[in-house]
């Protein structure tokens, strides 16, 4: 594997089965790379495979009956070793997750929970994955929170999930998955349930971190306004496959395929319509549905 | 023209009660001293962040929610503390649409019968005549007639939203109120729906309360925009002062964080501050201080400030 790429998956097939004799393919034969510090976006719209293929990076589907048909997932651990992620035992992910990969998805309720305090389920991790004592991990904890500016972390520490706010809470979530500093940042729709203020401070929170400790990100969403303020790099995912991949300029501003272009003019563009008298619809661009 | 809905000082707080005896411990100042216009044709919208008040404005509107205090009136007639038999023409005048078509649509009736429901319950045509008009609507939201058949899960979130619609229009409202009605669809579809709104709008000079987090969305669809903040609005004006002109602060932060589709407009100073959206929760006794509206041009007002 290249000396800049974390991450290089190779033509991944994954599958779930619904009964004995159907199989749907989530995932058909995807390839892509992720270099050190830089920012892929996945982006597709509901059902395109974006979460799965991104998921099977931490191995999770299996655990909801998918199958890894083809394909080679090679990730770059921490300590430089190479592995195959498709070809590991299930406990040895155990030490990945978590560690080397981490993931914040849509909904902090999700992943926080409600019984025990932010600060106890921080440092749970640092405890499993570094084998700190629970003070030293508590203190790593508070940096850690502090680092994700939460306000005032030392009473949040002691706080429960349901005392923070969405936009808190997902800073929380953020904490726990940085705080071993893993090499790659799954980010699965890490911002749509949040309001648009409070989206772009974790938008920015996510680019500011993503310098002051190098990690790689991939991040997923169906939002091209996102897209274009976060990622380096975009794969456009419809129906399981990749339909254009290219740098976030050339995406935005030279699309190919009819389904990208689609994409883009669905979006409205804030400041679009300052010049138009009347309300005007959108242009539908009609793209083949597979 | 005269307005079709006219909406004056509109107040809704909800007590906050606790033990055995109910005291109020609390109120949430959910909608404070609003005022709107809505007129014949005209899409307002309505835009804010989680806990604004936008749809607390709504169900005050269809008298879902109880109003503290205020009046909304409906081509001229108050309707709040008038007996329901005489609302059954506003109400059927009013229409909603919800954001979630899942939860919208009874699962166990086929999309026929709940196009149908409402028109028999308000005896809008001979029964007979039904069949006929649902075909017409399914057709009308650019679905098949034997869609009518099928029950709602064997439809996507889009399809269910063009049922919603198709339902309410069997009613001809004048005012159709789209709560984040294209909020849970994906924007190739959303883009879709909003077009068919429009559509539905100048053929049949449709008014619509457009309930909305997504500005740019907004900036598409509305006539005019009132920004809410806290219960209030702290501006309101015709679309394009609104969006060319932002005055309240809010407003301007608001504009500000919603991202740009185009990778060259990124911001580079990016702030790394937490502020978090304050609640409208209050102590029982709290009096509620309003600044007054200025009046920027003939169509747009924005809300005093406290100076900081």
């Amino acid at each position: 594997m290249d000396k800049n790429k974390i991450v290089e998956v190779e033509n991944l097939h994954v599958s779930f089965s619904l009964s004995d004799n159907v199989t749907v393919d989530a995932v058909k034969g995807v390839s892509f790379h992720i270099d050190q510090g830089e920012t892929l976006a996945l982006v597709g719209e509901s059902g395109s495979g974006k979460s799965v293929t991104a998921m099977t990076i931490m191995r999770l589907p299996e655990h909801d009956g998918a199958r890894i048909n083809e394909g080679a997932i090679h990730l770059r651990l921490r300590s430089g070793e190479i592995v195959d992620i498709v070809k590991l035992p299930i406990s040895r992910m155990n030490d990945i997750r978590g560690a080397d990969v981490s993931i914040v998805f849509q909904d902090p309720m999700a992943s926080l929970n409600p019984v025990f305090t932010v600060g106890h389920q921080i440092a749970e991790a640092i405890i499993i994955h570094q084998g700190k004592s629970p003070k030293q991990a508590e203190e790593i904890a508070f940096n850690t929170l502090q680092l994700v500016r939460v306000p005032d972390a030392e009473r949040r520490m002691k706080q429960y999930p349901h005392q923070l706010s969405g936009g808190m809470r997902q800073r929380v979530v953020i904490a726990m998955a940085l705080s071993c500093r893993p090499v790659l940042l799954i980010a699965d729709e890490p911002s749509t349930a949040l309001d648009v203020t409070i989206q772009a401070q974790i938008l920015n929170l996510i680019r500011a971190l993503q310098k002051e400790i190098v990690m790689s990100v991939l991040f997923i969403t169906h939002d091209m306004g996102v897209v274009a303020e976060i990622a380096d790099r975009v794969c456009v995912m419809q129906k399981g496959r990749f339909v254009e991949t290219g740098s976030v300029y050339d995406i935005f501003e030279n699309p190919q395929h009819p389904y990208t272009r689609a994409l883009i003019s669905a979006v409205p563009k804030l400041g679009s319509m300052t010049d138009k008298d009347k309300p005007e619809k959108f242009p539908i661009l009609e793209f083949e549905e597979d | 023209m005269k307005p079709l809905i006219e909406v004056k000082n509109l107040v809704t707080r909800f007590d906050l009660k606790a033990g055995l005896f109910g005291r109020v411990y609390g109120r949430v100042h959910a909608v404070e001293n609003v005022s709107f216009d809505i007129y014949p044709g005209e899409t307002l919208a309505l835009v804010g962040e989680s806990g604004c008040g936008k749809s607390t404005i709504a169900r005050s509107i269809m008298h879902l929610d109880k109003t503290s205090s205020g009046s909304i009136k409906f081509n001229g007639k108050e309707t709040l503390g008038v007996s329901s038999r005489n609302l059954r023409t506003f109400q059927r005048n009013v229409q909603m649409v919800f954001q979630d078509p899942f939860s919208s649509l009874n699962p166990r009736m086929t999309v026929g019968k709940a196009i149908a429901d409402p028109m028999i319950v308000n005896k809008i045509i001979p029964k007979d005549a039904i069949p006929q008009r649902v075909q017409e609507l399914l057709e009308r939201v650019d679905m098949e007639k034997d869609h009518m058949n099928r029950y709602p899960h064997a439809f996507s979130g889009g399809q269910r939203q063009r049922i919603c619609i198709a339902r309410v229009l069997g009613l001809d409202p004048k005012l159709i109120i789209a709560d984040e009605a294209v909020a849970s669809l994906d924007v190739t579809i959303q883009a879709k729906v909003i077009n068919l709104l429009m559509d539905l709008q100048a053929e049949l000079g449709i008014s619509l309360l457009f309930i909305s987090h997504d500005v740019a969305v907004v900036e598409r669809i509305a006539h005019r925009v009132a920004v809410m903040y806290l219960g209030e609005i702290v501006e309101i004006g015709d679309r394009q002062s609104i969006f060319r002109n932002p005055r309240h602060s809010y407003t301007k932060k608001l504009f500000g964080s919603v991202p740009v589709p185009d990778p060259r407009l990124r911001k580079k100073d990016s702030m790394l501050i937490a502020d978090e959206i304050p609640s409208a929760m209050r102590a029982p006794n709290f009096i509620p201080i309003q600044l007054p509206m200025q009046q920027v041009s003939d169509t747009h007002f924005v809300r005093e400030e406290t100076p900081v």
